[in-house]
């Protein structure tokens, strides 16, 4: 059995906070350079410019890339030869709060979903321990902004509805909310499961990097194929017209129940942030 | 690319055309969602704005705090239009200007052409960007919201497109 210290989730969690608020996806920064290169409006063009000097002064000057620094979302995948000694959930409440009150970080979390006060500071996060095999330990933190995640939305298919529905639906979702979604976005798309499952996978689907796609072919055909449906809207980036809508779309998949087919969509703005590190 | 000085008037909006860029200099109100309620449950319950928006442009932003040395954390635009259930009225008080991202349901369009203000949009998920567009900044009102506290901001050849006029 291994022994691991709360302290060292603690410090984990703080410094994966403070390097994703900070430092744009290498992937994500990648993506956005490419698709300048394939932009034809000037317009388009001077957005992608400006929301590529954005991520490098946000690093240089230790700026937030986007003023929404998000709910925190951290996955936890303990392996189930490892012992944490301490409090786990308070190591990575703690991470959090350190992280948001040194790195000047906005704390946008409020108690009571309906009386709506400020806890001041951006606790709780979003937790999700899974036990994997191992002695090893995931942890990934998403900083989820909410002008995206607004825009996210899912529906029950019928089991029998052909793929293009569900196509029809994602394109729907972006020509309705995508200028207000910053984009150009990564769209993650969780399909299968059960609702909950459905939606885990969505938000989950945005941790894959830009550009890389599914390991099933006809699941990537589908990504392939929402993708270009998406472009072909020319929303642009930040909505002034353009090739570039979304960067690319993630879809993960699970196994679902003879009467059901979930999908959900998970939007994730050009500000796609998270950082993740193994200990 | 065409300066625009703030306070805005109607003659300084009529010179303006849907789809222009321009840049942005003088004072703005900050404002969103809670500090938005709270102006109209004011305005309900009979008592006053807690400061005057006649003639003011109000931008959607709730930036991060200052480290020290700086003027202001990032401070790019949030989504307008959560904003629009309160819009019309606040226009119905002299609102001129709005800054945000995003676009605005038939109704507020309508109310702002109505009222000759203007909407302009930003860039979205550029806040580091946009914080050097700033000059000054000090908390106005509703300090206790925090993030959501309403400030007055300067702004420098802060970039915008006017969205609807």
């Amino acid at each position: 059995m291994r022994r691991v210290g709360a302290g060292v989730i603690q410090k984990t969690v703080r410094e994966l906070c403070i390097k994703a608020n900070l430092e744009l996806r290498g992937d994500v920064l990648s993506a956005l350079r490419r698709a300048k290169k394939k932009e034809t409006s000037a317009r388009a063009i001077r957005m992608l410019d400006i929301i590529i000097y954005n991520a490098l002064i946000a690093k240089k000057k230790r700026l937030p890339i986007c003023q929404d620094t998000g709910m925190v979302v951290v996955y936890l995948d303990v392996g189930q030869d490892v012992l944490i000694k301490g409090d786990l959930k308070k190591a990575v409440e703690k991470g959090v709060l350190d992280a948001y009150r040194e790195g000047y970080f906005r704390k946008s979390i409020v108690s009571d979903p309906l009386i709506r006060r400020n806890t001041d500071t951006n606790l709780p996060p979003v937790i999700y321990t899974r036990i994997v095999p191992g002695r090893k330990i995931g942890v990934s933190v998403v900083v989820k902004g909410f002008g995206c995640e607004n825009a996210s939305r899912t529906k029950m298919f019928r089991p029998t509805d052909p793929m293009s529905l569900i196509q029809d639906f994602v394109a729907d979702i972006i020509k309705e909310l995508g200028s207000k979604a910053c984009p150009p976005m990564y769209i993650g798309i969780g399909i299968g499961g059960t609702l909950d499952k459905a939606v885990s996978l969505s938000k989950e689907a945005t941790l894959r990097p830009v550009g890389e796609s599914s390991k099933s072919r006809h699941i990537a055909r589908l990504e392939k194929d929402i993708l270009k449906k998406l472009n072909k809207l020319r929303i642009g980036p930040m909505g002034v017209g353009g090739k570039t809508t979304a960067l690319g779309v993630s879809i993960l998949t699970y196994p679902t129940h003879i009467a059901g087919l979930p999908v959900a969509v998970n939007i994730s703005c050009h500000a796609t942030r998270d950082a993740r590190i193994t200990i | 690319m065409k300066r625009i000085y703030l306070p805005l008037t109607k003659d300084i909006i009529k010179t303006l055309k849907p789809g222009q860029e321009v840049l942005l200099n003088g004072p703005v109100l900050t404002g969103r969602d809670a500090a938005h309620k709270r102006m109209i449950e004011a305005l309900r319950a009979g008592k006053r704005f807690p400061l005057s928006i006649k003639g003011e442009t109000i931008y959607y932003t709730g930036p991060t705090p200052a480290r020290k040395g700086q003027v202001i954390g990032s401070c790019g635009p949030t989504t307008s239009a959560r904003m629009d259930p309160f819009t019309p009225v606040l226009l119905k008080h002299g609102l001129l200007g709005m800054i945000g991202k995003g676009e605005r349901s038939k109704e507020v369009t309508r109310a702002i052409k109505k009222s000759e203000a203007v909407y302009f949009t930003t860039i979205g998920g550029a806040g580091a960007y946009l914080s050097e567009k700033v000059e000054s900044s000090k908390v106005v009102a509703y300090e206790d919201l925090g993030a959501e506290a309403m400030l007055r901001l300067v702004l420098k050849d802060f970039p915008a497109i006017v969205a609807i006029r």
